[in-house]
């Protein structure tokens, strides 16, 4: 039983203010049950419609904002336990990392009314999240089987140890369960259950209106007694960001996630009386701003280079100009909302230009014609607002070291086989996610010898020999304190060696309208159930 | 596409042979928008797999491989060529890889959207460019004209979004009068009549302001042909004869200076269906113009294909039926070519 696993202890949460307002809110928020209006309808705005609704298969927060009200995962983040169960009760990891014991919970059924077993999670876990996620391939690599002694008792077991604090860490991302008597036999890559998912969760698909609109509506069956509180959830398709803020306005949306509405809008909208800008309920799914650096480029391969772009480069600039405060400067490859995971005081590159110029300079990169030392190509990723105008702000702090560089912009598809296939660029600015775990999706970004083509992840051209053993012996390492220890270790290394440089972490923003209750309680908010949000009836 | 008098429909017999003519001289253009599409989106950095995995923020080399096995990315181009050719040869659209369903489908859920925003701009917009052309011509130079016409230029010089985004400020945010976006009503009951009027009124801040943008080209295409037509020898002919004014400006004036506005209509039905991108985007309508974006941003090339092809053939076909229209309105042309010969 690890209910006290400590992912989010308050201490952590207090180094960031985002994080600080989090609990706040969640503190103040749970209203006393005679409080909570029930019924109604939420209206949200949904900026694109995923071609697949099925979280067991593609874990992203695109799909999970529509998916998780209808498909449940093992457990779900929380403020104060660190994981709050769901569909499993109880679980714990062998100590040799070989199995994991899944207790879960009694008298769930399906929305459709067959009853929900062990082997629903078996089948999940095997034939899904194994072999078909995007994220659970990795985490369940070594997973050789699942054992179902009883109907309420699932037994992992695997080929390698795998480490127990990762498979919780992952459970609210990764453990979607889907029910095997609808699925078992089929080709899980083109099922239409992935348009129409049925799942154990308190809402259900009733109706998609493709571009128009997905109606949710209350599961009647749904194991948690007296919720969720919602009759009906609707999701606009609002692809336009100016056209949701007028919708927040007007009320026709109630509310937006995913930083939806531009940050240059955020100071109107809070101004109005009845809507709020809610900046937490992220800290589960942290984004960084990085840059990367492509170690194929003569000058980048140097580290003296590196570091000195990295004096040169203001973060608080970043933080105040590019983000309006809704961000905080990165000390190094984990973010403060990772708990105790986080080492504040990694290797740090202070804000320097001078320094800066004198590095390069001691180390033979003379400016040449109008003051230019060398010129570099920068691609930045062009999916959030911010990669782009990070992308602008670094090409102008790098002119001040004589460094040119110029923009290559392409849209998504284009950047990705680009950067992370083609390696054709000197510089990209990525925006790498904090998964709740550094074995999830952070060292992978500092992993040596990967083949091209997998994105997010280290295609820089760097390979170090002690960073990779690092990294295998955070997935050797069984207890939870010492991998503790080996990832505060990864973080040093990261920060000297510096293949890439982290210059932000950033959580979204939930823009709502006052009625909307329960908002943000917990640190992966946006992609969780929604069982406990309720609409106040207006005064 | 001009218009030429040839063109235009000869007496009854012939008119089947005529519309095969047409249909067949189709053929041509749907063959390269076909080559065009499959050319470009080869020539784009990055294929669907690049664009699903940057969605989905996740996903290992061997994903990726499966992926590509999977939407048959992993063949050769010239095969992935032959596939592509002979499935649209036998008019198969095929899949759509960004929305794991039949190109068609996709396709005719959101063609009536864009035909019934379409349509009803360019009927707004040539209506109103006619009424404003013409009263522009008759009160050339003075307040009325100067008004007209700078008015229109204004309106045509502003981006559509920008057009769109402050219609909606206006009308849907502070005064309330209309709404944000979408088609229709999501949550609304509604009887047959109450549909329709719901679904006009989504429409109306979207259609005026794809509407306003392209007022200006028919104000001064209507203006100028009257002027025209106003100096010509039938008109001096007429008013020789005293036919009273009123029969002058709309029989001898008005009326020879709609064929230009009509073969207007038949070239601006493709700038419009281009225009509708940003507009169904603002206006959060499921249209063809945005799916073409989403296709685009996916490197779906079947649904791209399938899209662009639509568009095509809506293109041939309102051409088609402007030069019906104009041989009805110019007794010149509605006789048999071959006849006149």
């Amino acid at each position: 039983m690890t209910f006290n696993l400590c992912l989010f202890p308050r201490r952590a949460l207090l180094l960031s203010g985002v994080a600080a307002f989090a609990t706040g809110l969640a503190a103040t928020g749970p209203a006393l049950a005679q409080d909570i209006a029930m019924g109604g309808t939420l209206t949200v705005a949904a900026d694109t419609e995923p071609r697949s609704l099925n979280p067991a298969i593609v874990a992203s927060n695109g799909v999970f904002y529509v998916a998780s009200k209808i498909v449940e995962p093992l457990a779900e983040m929380d403020y104060e336990t660190g994981l709050r169960p769901l569909l499993a009760e109880s679980w714990e990891g062998s100590e040799d990392g070989l199995t994991f014991t899944v207790t879960l919970r009694e008298g769930v059924t399906w929305s459709d009314g067959a009853p929900f077993t062990s082997a629903d999670v078996a089948f999940s876990a095997m034939q899904v999240w194994k072999p078909l996620q995007n994220i659970g391939r990795q985490i369940f690599a070594n997973l050789e089987a699942v054992e179902t002694p009883d109907d309420l008792t699932a037994v992992f077991t695997f080929s390698e140890p795998t480490p127990a604090q990762l498979i919780e860490n992952a459970m609210p991302a990764v453990t979607a369960v889907l029910p095997r008597h609808l699925l078992e036999g089929q080709d899980l890559g083109e099922a239409e259950y992935n348009a129409a998912p049925v799942g154990t969760g308190p809402f259900v698909l009733a109706e998609h209106k493709p571009g128009e609109f997905y109606r949710l509506t209350k599961n009647e069956t749904y194991w948690d007694d007296g919720k969720p509180y919602l009759d009906q959830i609707l999701y606009r398709v609002m692809p336009d960001a100016g056209a949701k803020a007028a919708g927040l306005e007007t009320g026709d949306i109630q509310l937006t996630a995913f930083s939806a509405v531009p940050l240059t809008d955020m100071a109107r909208l809070d101004a109005l009386d009845d809507v709020s800008v809610i900046p937490g309920g992220y800290e589960g799914i942290t984004y960084n701003i990085t840059v990367d650096f492509n170690h194929r480029t003569e000058e980048l391969s140097d580290p003296v280079v590196r570091k000195a772009i990295a004096h040169a480069i203001d973060r608080d600039f970043l933080v105040d100009v590019v983000f309006l405060g809704y961000a905080t400067a990165a000390t190094g490859p984990v973010p403060p909302t990772a708990g105790d995971f986080y080492k504040a005081d990694t290797p740090a590159y202070e804000f320097d230009v001078d320094k800066a110029n004198a590095m390069l300079d001691e180390a033979g990169y003379a400016r040449g014609d109008g003051d230019t030392r060398f010129s570099l190509r920068l691609r930045p990723a062009p999916w959030f607002q911010q990669t782009r105008d990070t992308g602008d702000y670094v090409r102008q702090a790098l002119a001040k070291i004589g460094i040119d560089v110029e923009i290559v912009t392409a849209d998504p598809g284009g950047h990705i086989a680009a950067v992370y296939t083609d390696h054709d660029f000197d510089l990209a600015i990525g925006s790498p996610v904090w998964r709740n775990d550094p074995a999830i999706s952070t060292t992978i970004l500092y992993q040596g010898g990967l083949p091209a083509g997998q994105p997010f992840a280290n295609q820089w051209g760097y390979d170090s020999a002690a960073m990779n053993d690092i990294i295998a012996r955070g997935q050797t390492t069984m207890d939870s304190g010492e991998r503790i220890e080996v990832y505060n270790a990864f973080q040093d290394l990261a920060m000297e060696d510096l293949p890439i440089l982290f210059l932000t972490h950033f959580t979204f923003i939930t823009v709502a309208r006052d009625e909307v209750q329960n908002v943000a309680n917990n640190p992966r908010w946006a992609t969780s159930s929604w069982a406990d949000t309720w609409i106040a009836p207006a005064e | 596409m001009s218009v030429r008098p040839e063109a235009a429909p000869p007496s009854r017999p012939a008119w089947w042979r005529w519309l095969g003519r047409r249909v067949l001289q189709a053929v041509p253009v749907l063959i390269i928008v076909a080559l065009g599409v499959f050319a470009l989106l080869e020539l784009a950095e990055g294929d669907a797999v690049d664009a699903y995995l940057a969605g989905i923020g996740a996903g290992d080399a061997t994903f990726a491989a499966e992926l590509r096995e999977r939407y048959g990315l992993d063949d050769t181009l010239g095969a992935r060529f032959v596939t592509y050719a002979t499935r649209l040869a036998v008019l198969d659209l095929g899949h759509s890889v960004a929305f794991s369903r039949d190109v068609l489908s996709v396709i005719t859920e959101r063609l009536p959207n864009t035909l019934l925003m379409m349509v009803s701009a360019i009927l707004l917009s040539s209506s109103l460019g006619v009424i404003l052309g013409g009263v522009a011509a008759m009160r050339r130079g003075g307040l009325v004209d100067g008004a007209i016409s700078v008015t229109a230029l204004v309106l045509n010089a502003m981006p559509g979004f920008w057009l769109g985004l402050l219609g909606i400020i206006l009308f849907a945010v502070k005064l309330r009068w209309l709404p944000i976006g979408g088609m229709s009503t999501l949550d609304g009951d509604f009887s047959a009549t109450g549909r329709i009027l719901d679904v006009a009124r989504h429409l109306v801040l979207p259609v005026t302001t794809l509407a306003l943008t392209y007022l200006a080209l028919y104000v001064r295409l209507m203006r100028g042909a009257m002027i025209d037509a106003a100096s010509s020898g039938w008109v001096t002919a007429a008013r020789a004869r005293g036919v009273p004014a009123r029969r002058v400006t709309l029989r001898h004036i008005a009326y020879p200076a709609l064929l230009p506005v009509v073969t207007m209509i038949g070239l601006q039905s493709g700038t419009l269906l281009g225009g509708s991108v940003v507009i169904e985007t603002v206006f959060s309508i499921p249209g063809l113009g945005s799916l073409a974006f989403e296709a685009v941003t996916q490197r779906d090339l079947p649904l791209l294909a399938g899209i662009l092809l639509a568009g095509t053939a809506l293109v041939v076909v309102m051409n088609i039926v402007v030069d019906l229209v104009y041989g009805l309105l110019d007794p010149r042309v509605s006789l048999d070519a071959k006849a006149r010969a």
